[in-house]
């Protein structure tokens, strides 16, 4: 099983290593939405500080719409899921490959993010390790319940509109709390981060669990 | 009766029960606006707005009936494949979505003359919500995307199931996030209510109840004929198949070569 998980994982790393599409595309999209809400709030940099975590999550959704769709695409083009539904891997280690290659992703995209929100919306972290497992913890449970409807969107004729529609909506509660999460290492807000952390961790396993009974039956009738 | 009137018998969603429940629903709403503005005493605290909760509490009920219909039509779905399951979840979701409006709805409307406003972020339950909304929201546009019956059944049930964890969540929310709420806990057991009031919101949750079955049985009617008419149209289109394929096969496939040899 592990694996499985791994040679899915990589396939899938090894496509947007070669593509590129991550580096040149995802990058400058997360950092131009990043400087567009610096100018949407005036420029103010009290306001952004403020505001910081959730632009920041904020951001980390939408570039997760592009990764999701990019992951779906993959194996939408050329019949490819079929080929992967022949080739006898269990669907649950084809889940969690494809949600391992997309979190790497959208990690690989936050550190970037991370870099940015410190350069132009002057914040500075208090605590590291608070910001690192909030990082780390949300983009999972992201990347599982991106994965989860990624795969049920393959099929629709609008799934460029029908994806974002979906998506948005679920991952609202990682909005919520990785911005709380996010205002306690970043000392803005005086609140307990870790709470916080653990509603993350919940979601995360329940979007991981409903994804590894639900995924098989997805491939194959969708 | 010709053949055409057969018909439109046959197409119709009503039937003498559902006309008596239609007739009940209507009683019950005139007798719920009776009670409602005449009957219900004013709220010391909340005056005239109390009866807002009249509206309110019962869609807000109706909300959790349908979603969780929808969510029980799915989980039905994925494991029996029941076609009757998967547009009774269909139906409840669309009741469930106009119900979920109307709770947001009032709930807000009855928010600015008692909490001085329209909306509060910090409020779990009007958070979470309206977070439901949006999901079965896309659920509805996931349906109407079109695509083989059956995928798209199968597509809906997940996004169904994942909907009903909300379902816990908003119900508990003033429980668990005490201090992140303006909701106080609920008013048919926290024993606050006036006699004729609690009586009078009774009404409406039963008034509301005869609604959604009513609308429950006129919308899985509809489900159900659309379901055969795609039946039907996939049954008409292969007999126009074979007959085509019969057609080519009794006409001489050589006939017009020749005619074109002799010329």
């Amino acid at each position: 099983m592990l694996a499985d998980v791994c040679l899915v994982a990589g396939k899938d790393l090894r496509i947007e290593w070669r593509s590129r599409v991550t580096t040149s595309q995802v990058v400058p999209f997360a950092l131009t939405v990043l400087v567009l809400f610096g100018f949407a709030l005036d420029a103010n940099r009290g306001v952004l500080n403020a505001a910081t975590s959730g632009l920041f999550w904020l951001t980390v959704l939408f570039v997760t719409v592009v990764a999701v769709a990019r992951s779906t695409a993959i194996e939408t083009t050329d019949g490819a899921r079929r080929a992967l539904l022949l080739a006898g891997i269990e669907p649950s280690a084809v889940f969690f490959g494809k949600a391992i290659a997309v979190a790497v992703q959208i990690l690989a995209v936050e550190v970037l993010m991370v870099g940015g929100v410190l350069v132009f919306y002057g914040a500075t972290v208090e605590s590291l390790p608070l910001l690192l497992a909030t990082c780390v913890v949300a983009t999972a449970g992201i990347a599982a319940s991106g994965t989860l409807l990624g795969a049920l969107v393959a099929g629709v004729r609008a799934r460029e509109t029908v994806l974002p529609i979906l998506l948005l909506p679920v991952l609202a509660p990682v909005l919520i709390a990785a911005s709380r999460a996010f205002d306690d290492a970043l000392g803005v807000l005086a609140v307990d981060g870790w709470a916080w952390l653990g509603l993350l961790g919940i979601f995360g396993v329940v979007n991981a669990a409903l994804g590894t009974s639900a995924y098989g039956r997805l491939l194959e009738e969708t | 009766m010709t053949a055409n009137d057969t018909r439109v018998e046959a197409a119709a969603t009503g039937s003498r029960a559902t006309r008596l429940l239609g007739a009940s629903v209507l009683v019950g709403a005139l007798a719920l606006i009776l009670l409602g503005f005449f009957g219900a005493p004013e709220d010391d605290e909340q005056r005239d707005a109390v009866r807002m909760i009249f509206v309110h509490v019962p869609s807000a009920f109706l909300t959790y009936a349908a979603f969780l219909t929808t969510a029980a039509g799915s989980a039905m779905w994925l494991w029996r494949r029941s076609r009757w399951w998967d547009i009774v979840a269909h139906s409840a979701a669309e009741i469930g979505v106009i119900f979920c409006g109307l709770t947001l709805f009032t709930g807000s409307v009855w928010g600015r003359p008692t909490w001085n406003t329209y909306w509060d972020w910090g409020d779990v339950r009007l958070v979470t919500t309206l977070i439901l909304l949006l999901i079965m929201v896309g659920y509805l546009a996931l349906r109407s995307a079109g695509g083989d019956e059956d995928a798209v059944a199968t597509r809906a049930s997940v996004v169904g199931l994942l909907a009903a964890v909300n379902l816990p969540i908003i119900n508990r929310s003033v429980e668990w996030w005490a201090d992140r709420t303006l909701h106080q806990k609920s008013s048919l057991t926290d024993g606050n209510l006036e006699d004729l009031t609690l009586f009078t919101l009774v009404v409406g949750i039963v008034v509301w109840a005869l609604f959604f079955i009513w609308a429950m049985v006129h919308r899985f009617r509809i489900g159900w004929l659309e379901h055969q008419l795609a039946s039907i149209d996939l049954d008409l289109a292969l007999v126009q198949r074979r007959a085509e394929a019969t057609d080519d096969a009794t006409n001489d496939p050589t006939e017009g070569v020749n005619e074109e040899a002799n010329l």
